[in-house]
Formats: C-alpha cells, sequence, structure tokens
C-alpha cells in the first residue's frame, strides 16, 4: 500500500504550483475578480499548452490520459493559487463527452477542448433541483424535425466563455444531455455574481430552442451513468480545490501567529491559538485522506467510489468554512479586511462547500446507501 | 498512489486469518475482565498461543522473537484480531510499548531475559507514568529513587495505571536527579511488581469498571541492573514509548468502532421515534451519514500514517492527530447513538447497558495516553513550529 501521491504525481503538482505562482499571482486573481467573465485568455493560452484541458482525455483526442488522482493533484494547487479560469467548467464537460459513448460527438469535441480551441459548460440545476439530476424540470418537447428545449437553468460556470453548453434536460421522463453552441437562437445569459468572485455563474434561459436528435449526445440509462460519472470527477476536483484553499488558509494562519506579536510574544505562543491551528490541520489532513482515497476509488472504477465521493464532498465541504472561520479568528481585524487575501479564500472555500452539493446533500446520499433505503 | 495490499501484506494477512481459524478460541473466556484471576489466565494462555504460532509481537526484529512486519502489516494483524473478536493480548502494553523500548535501549541481559517473557505472556506490564501531581506534566513527576549500594531505593506515588493490579512488571519513570531541570534528572526502571514495599490500590472509573490502578511505593528495593537506559535519559526513552503508543492506537480500534456503528444502525431500524423508524428521520440520517463518514476517514488517516511509516521512518509527533481524532470521534459516536436511540438507550436493561458503558467510557478516551489538550500542543509545536509556552 502506497498512500500518497507518486513522485510523478507530485512532479504535476510543484511544477503546477510554480505555473500559478507566476502565471496567476493574487493581485491578478483580485483584477479578474473584478471583470464580468473572470478570463484571461494568455493564462488560459499557457494551462493548454501545459496539456490540463485534457489531462484526463484519451491519447487519441491529443489528451494526456492521465488519471483522476493527477487531475486531484493539479485541481489542489487551483486551489491554493485561487485561480479564476473555466477549467472545472471544462474539465467537467469534456468528461461527460468522454462518458457518452458518442463517438461523432466526441471526435468533434475532445480534441477541440484537448486543443484549447474549444470551452464547454454543464448546464444542470434548475432554479429547483439542486444537485439532483432527477428533478431537473428543463424539457425536451418533441417536434416534427427533433426538439424543442424550454427550461432556465442556474448556476451555470463560465457560460460567458463558453462555447458549448451541455444541457441536462428531460424527454419525457428520461434524462438526456444536449450539446448546443452558446450563441443558437433562443437563449439568453445573464451574469449572476455570487459571493466568490473567483467563480463565474450565469443564470441561462432556453426559450423553444432548437434542438436535433444529432445534438443529444446520451439519453437515458446512458445520460444517467455520463452524468454520474463526470460530476463525481468534478466533486473530486473540487475537494481538492477546497484542500489547497484550506492549505493556503492554514499557512498564513500559522504564518501569521508566529509573526504577530502582542502581550509581548508571538500569538502563537499563547494554546487558545495553538488549538484552533492544530484543528485547522487535523482538518486539512483528514480532507486530504479522504479526497486522494476518492480519487484513487473511482480512477480504479472501485465499487465503494461513489460512498468515497460524497464521503469526501461532505466533509471538505464543512472542514473549508471551518478552517476559514478559524483563519478568520486568528487573524484578526486584519484577516476581515477587504486588503487582505484572506476573504478570497474564505469566499472560495464558501463557494466550493456548495459546488457539486454541500455537506448535506452528500450526507444524505450517503445515508441512502448505507441504510439502504 | 496505490491502496491496494502489496503481495506480500496479502499474504501476511492472509497466513494469520489461516492461523486464527485453527487457533482461536472456540469459546468465549469466561469470568470478569478487571479483577479475576482466572480470566488474566486464560488471557496469559491466549497469548502463549500466539507467541507458540510466531503471531506475537510481530512488529519486532527476527532475532528478538519477531516476525519484522511493517506497520501495515501489524495494523491488518490488529484488524484481523478485532474482526474475528479474539480475546484481548495479555501483552498489548508489554509488546506495543515496553518491548520495542528494551529493543531499542536495553543492556542484552535486559533483552534476553524479558523480551520472551512478553511474547509469551509469563510477563503482563504496566506503565508507571502519572502521578497525582503530575499527569499532563509528567516530567515535574516526584517518585523518586537513590541509589543505595547496588538497588535503587524508590519512594512516592503512581496513579492511573491500567493492569497494575495484574501485572508481573511495570516500565517504572522515577526522578534520579532531583537538581537537574526536569526534562534531564528522569530514569527509568524496571521494576518487580511482587518487590517488598509495593502496594496497588483499584480505582473504580464512572462506567463501573476498574481498569486502572494507584500503585504505592514505600522504600521499595529495585537492582540497579534493571535501570534501562543511561541515568537521566528516561525522558528521551519516554518520549519514543509515547509516540509508539500513539501510533499503534487507531488499527484495531477501527473494527471496534465500526461494530459500535453497525450496531447502532441496525438497532435504529427496530426503534420508533415519533410514528416510524428512526432511521427515517433526517437528522437521525445526517448523525448516521456523518458518523459513517467520520469513521471511514479515521482508518484512511490511519493508513497513510502506516504507509507514511513504512516507507520513510519511525513515527512522529503526527501521531497526535491520529489519538485526536479518535478519541474525539468516538465522544461524538457514542453522543450521536444515546440521541438516536431516545430515552431506552439510559435504561440499564436496554442491551445489556453496552450504550451507556460504551458513553460513559468514551469520556475517558480524550483524556488517557495524553489529553486532547495536550496531542494539540504537540501538534501545534512540533508539527506546525508554533513557540512554546511552558
Amino acid at each position: 500500500m502506497h498512500f500518497d501521491l507518486s513522485k510523478p504525481q507530485k512532479l504535476l503538482q510543484e511544477s503546477a504550483r510554480t505555473f500559478f505562482k507566476r502565471e496567476c499571482p493574487l493581485t491578478r486573481v483580485r483584477e479578474l475578480m473584478e471583470t464580468g467573465n473572470g478570463f484571461d485568455e494568455t493564462l488560459w493560452t499557457h494551462m493548454v499548452d501545459q496539456g490540463w484541458t485534457g489531462l484526463m482525455l484519451p491519447e487519441k483526442y491529443e489528451g494526456l490520459e492521465l488519471s483522476i488522482v493527477e487531475l486531484a493533484a493539479l485541481a489542489e494547487e487551483m486551489g491554493r493559487a485561487c485561480t479564476p479560469s473555466p477549467f472545472l467548467a471544462t474539465t467537467w464537460a469534456s468528461v461527460l463527452i468522454a462518458e457518452s459513448e458518442n463517438t461523432p460527438i466526441q471526435t468533434k469535441y475532445l480534441k477541440a477542448i484537448a486543443e484549447g480551441s474549444c470551452m464547454a459548460t454543464v448546464a444542470l440545476q434548475d432554479a429547483e433541483s439542486g444537485w439532483n439530476p432527477n428533478l431537473v424540470a428543463t424539457t425536451l418537447q418533441p417536434t416534427d424535425n427533433g426538439f424543442k428545449l424550454t427550461g432556465e437553468k442556474w448556476y451555470v460556470l463560465d457560460a460567458a466563455t463558453a462555447d458549448v453548453l451541455l444541457v441536462v434536460a428531460k424527454k419525457r421522463d428520461q434524462l438526456a444531455i444536449a450539446l448546443i453552441p452558446r450563441n443558437r437562437e433562443g437563449i439568453s445569459i445573464e451574469s449572476t455574481p455570487s459571493i466568490d468572485e473567483t467563480r463565474k455563474f450565469s443564470q441561462v434561459k432556453f426559450n423553444e430552442v432548437t434542438v436535433s436528435s444529432e445534438d443529444l449526445i446520451a439519453v437515458g440509462g446512458q445520460a444517467d451513468k455520463a452524468l454520474q460519472r463526470s460530476m463525481h470527477v468534478g466533486t473530486i476536483a473540487v475537494c481538492a480545490d477546497l484542500i489547497g484553499s484550506m492549505q493556503w488558509m492554514l499557512e498564513t494562519t500559522v504564518e501569521y501567529a508566529k509573526t504577530r506579536k502582542q502581550f509581548g510574544v508571538p500569538i502563537g505562543s499563547f494554546q487558545a491559538v495553538q488549538h484552533q491551528c492544530a484543528d485547522m490541520l487535523l482538518l486539512l489532513e483528514s480532507s486530504r485522506s479522504a479526497t486522494y482515497y476518492a480519487a484513487w476509488a473511482l480512477s480504479e472504477d472501485d465499487p465503494a467510489s461513489e460512498r468515497a465521493v460524497s464521503m469526501a464532498k461532505a466533509y471538505c465541504s464543512d472542514s473549508g468554512r471551518e478552517i476559514g472561520n478559524r483563519a478568520c479568528q486568528v487573524l484578526g481585524g486584519i484577516g476581515f479586511t477587504w486588503e487582505h487575501d484572506l476573504q478570497l479564500y474564505y469566499k472560495r472555500a464558501k463557494g466550493d462547500e456548495l459546488l457539486f452539493g454541500d455537506a448535506t446533500f452528500h450526507r444524505e446520499e450517503l445515508a441512502k446507501q448505507i441504510l439502504n433505503d | 498512489m496505490d491502496l491496494k495490499l502489496t503481495e506480500e501484506e496479502q499474504k501476511f494477512r492472509e497466513d494469520f486469518r489461516t492461523w486464527l481459524k485453527e487457533n482461536l478460541p472456540k469459546e468465549p473466556l469466561t469470568g470478569r475482565s478487571e479483577d479475576d484471576p482466572n480470566y488474566w489466565n486464560q488471557l496469559r494462555g491466549w497469548q502463549k498461543k500466539l507467541a507458540e504460532g510466531g503471531w506475537a509481537g510481530v512488529s519486532w526484529p527476527d532475532e528478538f522473537g519477531g516476525r519484522g512486519a511493517t506497520p501495515i502489516e501489524e495494523a491488518l494483524y490488529l484488524e484481523e484480531l478485532a474482526v474475528c473478536d479474539a480475546p484481548e493480548r495479555a501483552g498489548v502494553i508489554g509488546e506495543g510499548l515496553v518491548g520495542p523500548t528494551i529493543i531499542a535501549e536495553g543492556s542484552q541481559k535486559q533483552k534476553e531475559f524479558f523480551l520472551p517473557r512478553i511474547l509469551d505472556g509469563t510477563d503482563i506490564w504496566c506503565q508507571g507514568f502519572s502521578e497525582p501531581d503530575s499527569g499532563s506534566d509528567v516530567a515535574s513527576l516526584s517518585t523518586k529513587a537513590v541509589l543505595d549500594g547496588e538497588h535503587y531505593v524508590v519512594n512516592g506515588q503512581k496513579i492511573w495505571t491500567s493492569f497494575a493490579h495484574m501485572a508481573d512488571w511495570c516500565l517504572l519513570l522515577v526522578r534520579t536527579d532531583p537538581n537537574a531541570p526536569k526534562h534531564k534528572g528522569i530514569s527509568c526502571l524496571l521494576v518487580d511488581m511482587k518487590s517488598e514495599g509495593l502496594s496497588v490500590r483499584p480505582l473504580r472509573q464512572m462506567s463501573g469498571d476498574a481498569g486502572f490502578n494507584e500503585m504505592f511505593f514505600s522504600d521499595v528495593r529495585v537492582p540497579a541492573t534493571n535501570l534501562l537506559g543511561q541515568l537521566n535519559e528516561g525522558w528521551k526513552i519516554t518520549i519514543t514509548a509515547l509516540m509508539n503508543e500513539r501510533a499503534n492506537l487507531g488499527s484495531g480500534l477501527y473494527v471496534g468502532f465500526k461494530k459500535t456503528l453497525n450496531e447502532l444502525i441496525e438497532r435504529s431500524k427496530t426503534i420508533r421515534r415519533n410514528g416510524s423508524p428512526a432511521t427515517k428521520d433526517p437528522i437521525n440520517r445526517q448523525k448516521i451519514a456523518q458518523a459513517y463518514l467520520e469513521l471511514e476517514i479515521l482508518k484512511l488517516n490511519s493508513n497513510r500514517a502506516l504507509s507514511q511509516i513504512t516507507n520513510n521512518a519511525t513515527p512522529g509527533p503526527e501521531g497526535s492527530i491520529l489519538k485526536l481524532y479518535w478519541s474525539e470521534f468516538n465522544q461524538r459516536l457514542v453522543q450521536s447513538a444515546m440521541e438516536i436511540l431516545g430515552e431506552q438507550a439510559q435504561l440499564k436493561d436496554f442491551d445489556q447497558g453496552k450504550w451507556i458503558y460504551r458513553y460513559l467510557r468514551s469520556r475517558g478516551n480524550t483524556i488517557e495516553a495524553g489529553t486532547s489538550e495536550i496531542q494539540r500542543n504537540i501538534i501545534a509545536q512540533r508539527v506546525l513550529g508554533l513557540p512554546r509556552s511552558y
């Protein structure tokens, strides 16, 4: 048993850490936060050059064909750097396409995604569906030569910069996934700024949008399966992002506790402060164990992987928030300011907590499996 | 990253399973655990059997009668024992704590005499560390030993000593230089529990058992050859011993907690709350799921630490994270259990009082083997590098 990243995986992680420090320091993150779509074309091109948009895609589509463990190692660094980019959206979408078993669509899009000429996102949530695809109400109405898509999607990541949208909809009582260019008639996109300004959400309205049967990349059981797998991958990417965030918050807090003096001594010599830091480390390392394990289980198609994913997301969601709270407390007044970078991570962790379902959602998912009901 | 067991690890587990199938006592042991000599004789018998099969002191080097098991293999060993409800090991303190310390620090004679006797259950050990005025601050201990000819003369009192009432030997910390700074005047003695002047008084816990004791030393004469390691170097030895203790914990514990959780799940399916099974209640479902995931993460943390130790080095202060985690987890688990099971759980007749027992016993978890506060200090100071304040 070797429960740690391998040497090549560590190398990937270290080079990503250097990359983001150089290509997107926190001063740049702040600039991108202020923009509407948070998109930095130069940064994205360089990320594409690293092969990261095709990290998990097959070699025949110019991908690196690496596993989800490598994805986690990389995503952790994006969390640590608080990087704004359409990476999560595009990765989720690319896995969904890759899992759809639809060869013509794969041929057309996966290479383009790996090479950076196409950005994609997934439109899953209706106003009231939450993260449960079965509650989606957006519908595909049959017409003489295809379908009309009508509905309202919320919390769509990076919709404004995506070239194509993968829309989860109901086709009668089956789930279907439609791949639609963003600029097709009948689609309107409105930015919905959120607590975490490093991620850009939109509300996307579909008003009788024409969809051909070729646009449907998966239907029924195949759609369920592809969607589930892609959501598992996305969930782990977010868990890893949270770990990166937590790591930054812990390091920053400990550094501050060592240097900030009150009553003539570093505040880190007070047990009240030490114990906050110790708890932060416990939460961080436990999150890491849970996430690495889930990533490995998914990469091995282990039957326990579904549970592992929910365990990881439930634990990381709570821990990210908790570590943020403690960091904010130990940093005192300065940590509460706009000027201090904690606010970026604090908000990122809160946003990540909700992405792909919060702790309450995943505990119920887990309960269903444990209790067999 | 590869979480599958290696071929050697699998073989190790298979070999032990096969051995257990043939050698595990068919009937549960009889008698009460804490104070029945007959019960302890059965435990010694089980320990002897383990030793004869080569399954005692598995992590010790071959030359001392062990089988050189890696930390991962040792964890598998503890898991297998727990899975098949094997009797506890009479040698648990001897094998896990005293033996490795003697192997590291002991004289040739000490190794030859003590190690085989630990393995085959001849000697049960206890550890005399805490004192009435020296709990978390163990290094402030005042039980003193003065050299008189070829003996140390020991006077003082120890407390919270598990197994003292049944033990044959004690790994005892004593002050040998009252003028040195507190960490530098401590030595480690190997003391025969039958020594004249040594008396033991059991303490009853809030859960009802009497698992630990007070020990009183009045002019107890200990041969000078029973000094372990160098004079006044006892603190370093203690730290090594305590890290071994913390790194070991966790592996067998998982299986025990898992049983508690599984029993809770089965029980709560049959109990009705507000007109439907307790497991239909969304709050109970959240609690069960939280306990489940925390327990699995306990095991993952433990495996990760074991893998690190196996691939790199000796146990370090990270063991404190495991200790902090499991002790606080168990308290949350049994607290959730009492809440989910409801009013009946307070009755002594309900499931033979085992929920009450678990609930009360768990309070000790965050105190024994180093309080949670001490673990957090260790994590903050030795892992995160925050400045010491005491």
